[in-house]
């Protein structure tokens, strides 16, 4: 540990910060899906750090980010196909324009 | 003659050292690989130019250029010139950022990844112990220019071909990267370094081609990197009789320059790891140095490269895909599983168990691929 | 000299961050979604090079290849898909900017004190052995290798979902 554990913390907490802020505000669904990307990223970092700096067995954090990396894959996967698919019906992939629950 | 690079590297570091600090003297020892790999990158890019353009014309019963120097070896300097006084053209509507950028990010992992090829004896510019993953993260990185390129240059064709170049980039690194495992698996590291000194037996021939599962993997990952760097027969992106040039159609002069110098160092590097993989690396019979073996390896290897540009026609879509994912993708799985037999067991065993998983495979590769032909129905009308 | 080197590094780490912070910042706010998918990249670089300050090289370029190299490209493909050519003046955020802002920022305050407060057991320095390629496949392989084969069973059934999903025709 070069620059001490709470900076690394803290740097997580901005760029989770920010990926909420972009699920928030965007109204394009890719854009929503970077932004959960960016989130899973904020939590990697953490984990990282702390198996680099507090944990019992070194590796267990840097396994629990390949999980995570794994998940994220399969969910963007997944994501995207939802999108294309939604696309190819309504033409939109915008949120505020898919009220299918609303008459 | 064997450590002439190294021998110079460590002079200059030493001429260096009567008048410099200690720590300036570890970043100069950083800047003096940075300078040959500089320098190697684009030098090789020109003359592959001039050598693919001899070899083709050979093929194609012509001399190719022979008018700048003699046998034209001034060629790709005119060639240079040429491209840096054209005319920059960017097009009115495109994205200027990004049609500025591509054509600079593209180069960068082209050029980033010399950094942990072998090329001879303690000449590994930087040696990782991941060394092959970085190979492949950072070439896999740059799918995103073109990317960059085909949407900034607001072109039905460039877009065309950068749906090409990715779908093809994406589905040819599956095959690629599982066609390298058999070696990672029986080397037990991703270091380039270990790769090659686990090939040095008999003389510097045990290379990993010799072996039955190590030559079908060679000519697998061989394929693949023909294709991750959009050579003919693969070179789909930029089919010049379909989309004009794909990705490149919108660039001219030095940008049109630096994609053309990304693929050719493309090709070299993948020429250069598929020999560290396969082909021993700088290992060989003691006559030659250790540098001259992994030159020689690698431009036999980008010779084929061009020769197959001489020969082949060019693929259709849905072959090159179906050739990534029907064809290639099981053919490694099943190599993995024939090279933990073969390594793993030993006696008639080794030979009768992987003549039977080559038979077994083969069987269900032609099985898989079978095309799906309906029976002939017949249809009685009621009269 | 090893102290020299150190603040160098360290500084180099805080620009790193900076860097992907701002990267980030660019990617929720760019009205163009292709640009903000490459100011995106611009940060996942910027986590790789966290992640080697952190002896962490092979998640490092695991983290590039899985992410620059295979989920963003997607990404830009379906952007490339879903956006039309020519409509640069359709608005991507919505109204809710303002009030996302504060409650990121309250958020953000919360965090910042926690972390603070919480008295981490941090080991000393040198302390913590580096992590090898060797070790994680062991780990892998032993602890956690029920974990290991249910994202396996995820990522195919993952793959197969979105190939059923995205198929023009229904089966």
């Amino acid at each position: 540990m070069i620059i001490p554990l709470e900076h690394y913390l803290i740097f997580g907490a901005v760029l989770f910060t920010i990926g909420i802020y972009g699920i928030l505000v965007r109204r394009n669904i890719i854009g929503i899906l970077i932004s959960i990307e960016m989130i899973l990223n904020a939590v990697n970092v953490n984990l990282v750090a702390f198996s680099r700096s507090t944990s019992a067995s070194p590796e267990t954090g840097q396994i629990f980010a390949i999980f995570v990396i794994a998940l994220a894959a399969a969910a963007a996967v997944v994501g995207l196909a939802l999108v294309l698919a939604l696309f190819r019906v309504r033409k939109t992939v915008l949120t505020d324009e898919i009220t299918l629950l609303k008459w | 003659m064997d450590q002439i690079f190294v021998t110079l590297k460590s002079g200059i570091l030493d001429q260096l050292g009567r008048f410099l600090p200690d720590w300036a003297l570890v970043v100069h020892s950083v800047l003096i690989s940075i300078t040959a790999i500089a320098i190697l990158g684009p030098v090789t890019m020109m003359y592959l130019t001039l050598l693919e353009r001899k070899v083709v014309g050979r093929m194609q019963n012509r001399p190719g250029p022979n008018r700048v120097g003699k046998w034209g070896v001034l060629q790709p300097i005119a060639d240079g010139i040429k491209m840096l006084t054209k005319e920059d053209i960017v097009p009115l509507r495109a994205d200027g950022v990004l049609h500025f950028l591509a054509p600079v990010l593209i180069v960068m992992p082209a050029l980033l990844v010399f950094a942990v090829i072998p090329f001879g004896r303690n000449m590994t510019p930087v040696n990782l112990n991941i060394g092959f993953l970085y190979f492949i993260a950072v070439s896999s990185t740059s799918a995103i220019p073109i990317f960059m390129a085909s949407w900034g240059s607001r072109n039905k064709y460039a877009l065309l071909g950068g749906m090409r170049v990715i779908a093809q980039m994406i589905s040819y690194e599956v095959p690629m990267v599982l066609a390298a495992v058999p070696v990672l698996m029986l080397t037990g590291s991703l270091s380039t370094n270990d790769i090659v000194t686990a090939q040095s037996g008999w003389g510097g021939l045990q290379w990993f081609a010799l072996t039955p599962w190590g030559f079908a993997g060679f000519i697998i990952f061989f394929l693949c990197g023909v294709a991750e760097c959009n050579r003919s027969p693969f070179d789909l992106a930029e089919a010049e009789s379909e989309i004009i040039a794909g990705f490149h159609t919108e660039y001219s002069g030095m940008k049109f320059a630096l994609f053309y110098m990304a693929e050719f160092m493309n090709s070299f590097t993948v020429s250069a790891i598929c020999t560290t993989l396969f082909l021993g690396g700088w290992q060989g019979p003691g006559f030659l140095p250790s540098w001259l073996w992994f030159f020689l390896k690698t431009y036999s290897l980008i010779f084929v490269m061009i020769w197959f540009r001489g020969t082949l026609p060019r693929f259709r879509i849905d072959q090159l895909m179906g050739l990534a994912w029907k064809l290639l993708l099981p053919m490694t799985l099943a190599n993995i599983l024939i090279a933990g037999f073969w390594h793993f067991t030993h006696g008639w065993i080794k030979i009768a168990g992987s003549i039977a998983l080559v038979i077994a495979s083969y069987e269900g590769l032609v099985r898989l691929n079978q095309r799906y032909t309906p029976e002939k129905r017949v249809y009685t009308f009621a009269e | 000299m090893i102290s020299e080197m150190q603040t160098g590094i360290q500084i180099g780490i805080y620009l790193v961050m900076a860097l992907s912070v701002f990267a980030a910042l660019a990617a929720v706010n760019l009205p163009n979604i292709f640009h903000a998918a490459l100011a995106f990249i611009g940060t996942l670089l910027g986590i790789a090079g966290i992640f080697i300050s952190l002896r962490a090289d092979f998640l490092a370029l695991a983290h590039i290849l899985i992410y620059v190299g295979a989920v963003m490209t997607l990404v830009i493909f379906a952007i490339m898909l879903t956006q039309r050519l020519s409509d640069p003046n359709v608005r991507q955020h919505n109204n809710l900017s303002a009030p996302a802002f504060l409650g990121g920022l309250a958020f953000l305050t919360l965090m910042a004190k926690l972390i603070y407060t919480t008295p981490w057991p941090v080991k000393a320095a040198g302390t913590v052995p580096h992590v090898s390629v060797m070790d994680l496949g062991q780990a892998l392989m032993t602890t956690y290798v029920f974990p290991f084969e249910v994202i396996s069973v995820v990522l195919i059934s993952a793959l197969l979902g979105a190939i059923v999903i995205a198929k023009k025709d229904p089966l």
